[in-house]
């Protein structure tokens, strides 16, 4: 084969990056198969051990003991509705605090200051979510108590504020952590965007007389809107699936309510299978798995919705 | 049938704390010991000989309560036996009984006896033999509160008053019911609020088991291993529970004794007195305990009398168990879990537990632990 192909290596020779082509082209499209098979491999897997949990009987599930006579659907429900309730409360609280940060980094502060936020910012990614649990527990869990007892006893008339009973395990205390530890990821893509808005674009609102936050509004937020969707949702995926701060923080329940002061309320997912795991036993763990395959899939369902969103604003996005 | 090559007695566990410093002292000039079986010759040289020979792995696998006991118990016994390789894997009681059942493991630890149907595998997995099951982890499970305010050694509760504060009827520290036990100790006017266990554990088991018995028309919850009450603050594992009690003043928790650390710790009426946990009076509930009704001089379950009036007992306890087989297929099988049990036993073993540092568990009296020997020396290889 090689001495057949003897005279066309001499051609080849004159074009080297036709070899170097197609290698990288086989290891880039590799990684690419990698991926989706892992993928398949990991729902699989969740599927797979899923089963005997979602095709037990309700006498089985009784002796489980973690579920407390609930049926799948009923230990499922609360779960993820505590999952959603605390990732929300962490973007409700994060996603301003990243618009301003990522603002002030790419239009008001000084290069030097910017540069260096921003470094700061990604550095607070690097933290391991079990320091946040640490912090939430020993620092911030103090610190906010008086704060919710107060919000509790003045502003105990709107419900969700009613009942707060210290110490602050509650879900607020644990969306507050998460918020923190998702700030770095939203502010860094939102940074990255607002970046991007073009120079003529800004210029053009101030010839028009603009003052900067006028033309913050009519260049910048526009422009970025999309991105802000898309790192609010990258942001919740980390929320959603976040195990060690929630675990630490939180006093669980398995209530579907908004009672956001009060402990022993909700639970997440991936907090919950974290905790009842080590003594969950043959079944129970098959439960608890069926649980994360829910989990998985409430995470794509999210990942999906974001993505239609910013499809839907690409248009209006002023990017083109 | 052969006999396996280790047979432990009494005077061999006490000679276990001599063999050790023979063994690395003097080691190995007695040369092969033909007769395993001359057992009161083999008090001293014979016994360090015995242990040096074994060699191979065993592992076991369950009760994340007996954890740190048997770090330490794999620490002392490797250093009598280097050649036994002992690995305990904290999956959790019932997924450790599922894996000695299973075979994968040679011994269990667990917080709850074997269940019937349990009992009948374990005939088929022992090869025709039973399975063993020995009290070896007894751990005082202490009633912790954070009331810095007070200057009383232990703050005293009746069994009424402590199912009424768990239960959410008792809910500030001045209650009549909780003064009246308490003469002479100012109790603060403050909000209890008592704190769980947010994971399924044998301490909860344990507490709501004590709770149920000792006052049914208060605690009207079966016990489970799971918190039967919604809407408490609770914590995830035993440092969780500590950290959250002592995050909070006027909070009350329940946790394994050894890890109360500065917390108050109180004292359970127990008849007419308050008893403190303690090692001693923890280990003296175990002794006053009957056996339960399918006991057998294998599987020493104890009934625990946690509604006991006995003077000086401590009722709020957690029994481990640990798990084995009668029959072993392989011969190096049933000496190593024999030895390692005897290990685990002995004087030297539960001292080592006890250990704050280690487990801090109650040392099993005695008595028990004549018991636990004659049934240790009926493991054997099978044929």
């Amino acid at each position: 084969m090689a001495a057949v192909a003897g005279s066309e290596t001499i051609r080849r020779g004159r074009a080297p990056g036709r070899v170097g082509n197609a290698i990288f082209r086989g290891v880039s499209s590799s990684a690419g198969i990698t991926i989706v098979v892992l993928l398949g491999l990991v729902a699989a897997f969740l599927v797979y051990r899923a089963v005997p949990a979602l095709l037990a009987t309700r006498e089985e599930l009784a002796d489980v003991g973690f579920m407390r006579g609930q049926s799948l659907l009923g230990y499922v429900a609360p779960l993820a509705f505590g999952t959603v309730l605390s990732s929300v409360i962490a973007l409700v609280v994060a996603v301003p605090l990243s618009i301003g940060i990522a603002l002030f980094i790419s239009h008001y502060a000084p290069r030097r200051l910017a540069q260096g936020l921003g470094y700061l910012v990604d550095l607070l990614a690097a933290i391991p979510s079990v320091i946040f649990g640490l912090w939430g527990l020993q620092f911030l869990q103090p610190l906010v108590g008086p704060l919710f007892q107060w919000l509790s006893d003045h502003m105990g008339w709107f419900p969700p504020f009613s009942g707060y009973v210290g110490p602050a395990k509650n879900i607020m205390t644990a969306g507050l952590v998460l918020a923190v530890m998702i700030l770095p990821i939203i502010t860094a893509t939102i940074r990255e965007v607002f970046l991007q808005t073009p120079r003529l674009h800004e210029e053009a609102s101030l010839a028009l007389g603009a003052t900067r936050w006028e033309m913050i509004r009519q260049a910048v937020l526009p422009f970025g809107r999309s991105g802000i969707i898309s790192a609010a949702m990258l942001g919740m995926g980390r929320a959603l699936g976040e195990t060690m701060a929630v675990l630490m923080v939180l006093a669980p329940g398995f209530a579907m309510n908004l009672y956001v002061l009060r402990p022993g309320q909700h639970q997440s997912i991936a907090a919950n299978i974290a905790n009842q795991f080590p003594e969950a036993g043959a079944l129970g763990a098959d439960v608890l798995i069926a649980t994360g395959l829910f989990l998985f899939l409430l995470t794509f369902a999210v990942n999906l919705a974001a993505r239609w969103v910013i499809n839907r604003r690409a248009e209006f996005s002023g990017a083109n | 049938m052969k006999r396996a090559t280790w047979r432990p007695t009494r005077v061999a566990g006490l000679a276990l704390l001599g063999a050790v410093a023979l063994t690395v002292a003097a080691c190995g000039p007695g040369g092969v010991d033909g007769d395993s079986g001359n057992d009161d010759t083999a008090a001293t040289g014979g016994g360090a000989d015995e242990t040096s020979e074994l060699s191979g792995a065993i592992a076991g696998s369950g009760a994340s309560s007996q954890e740190n006991a048997q770090l330490g118990w794999v620490a002392g016994f490797t250093e009598a036996n280097p050649g036994v390789t002992v690995s305990y894997d904290p999956t959790g009681s019932s997924t450790g009984r599922e894996q000695f059942l299973n075979g994968a493991v040679q011994f269990a630890g667990t917080d709850s006896p074997l269940k019937p149907e349990e009992l009948e595998a374990a005939q088929e997995r022992c090869g025709d033999g039973e399975a063993l099951e020995l009290p070896l982890y007894i751990s005082p499970i202490a009633v912790v509160y954070n009331l810095p305010e007070v200057d009383a050694e232990h703050v005293n509760l009746t069994p009424e008053a402590l199912a009424g504060i768990f239960a959410g009827e008792i809910t500030r520290w001045d209650d009549p019911a909780i003064t009246e036990a308490n003469e002479g100790v100012e109790l603060p006017d403050l909000a209890i609020t008592p704190v769980n266990r947010s994971d399924g554990s044998g301490t909860t088991e344990n507490f709501t088991e004590y709770l149920a018995a000792v006052a049914p028309d208060v605690w009207t919850h079966e016990p489970s291993d799971t918190w039967p009450i919604e809407g408490t603050v609770s914590g995830a594992q035993t440092q969780g529970m500590i950290d959250t009690v002592s995050s909070q003043e006027g909070a009350i928790g329940y946790a394994d004794a050894s890890r109360a650390g500065d917390l108050g710790t109180a004292a359970i009426g127990v008849g007419e007195e308050f008893v403190p946990y303690s090692a001693e009076a923890a280990a003296a509930v175990v002794d006053a305990s009957p056996p339960t009704e399918d006991a057998s001089d294998l599987r020493l379950t104890i009934e625990l009398a946690r509604d006991t009036t006995e003077s000086g007992t401590y009722p709020i306890v957690l029994i481990s168990y640990l798990v084995a087989c009668s029959t072993y297929e392989s011969e190096a099988d049933a000496a190593n879990v024999a030895a390692y049990l005897s290990y685990v036993a002995s004087e030297e073993g539960q001292e080592r537990a006890a250990q704050p540092d280690v487990a801090g568990s109650a040392p099993i009296s005695d008595t028990l632990r004549e018991q636990v020997d004659a049934a240790i020396e009926q493991i054997t290889a099978a044929g």
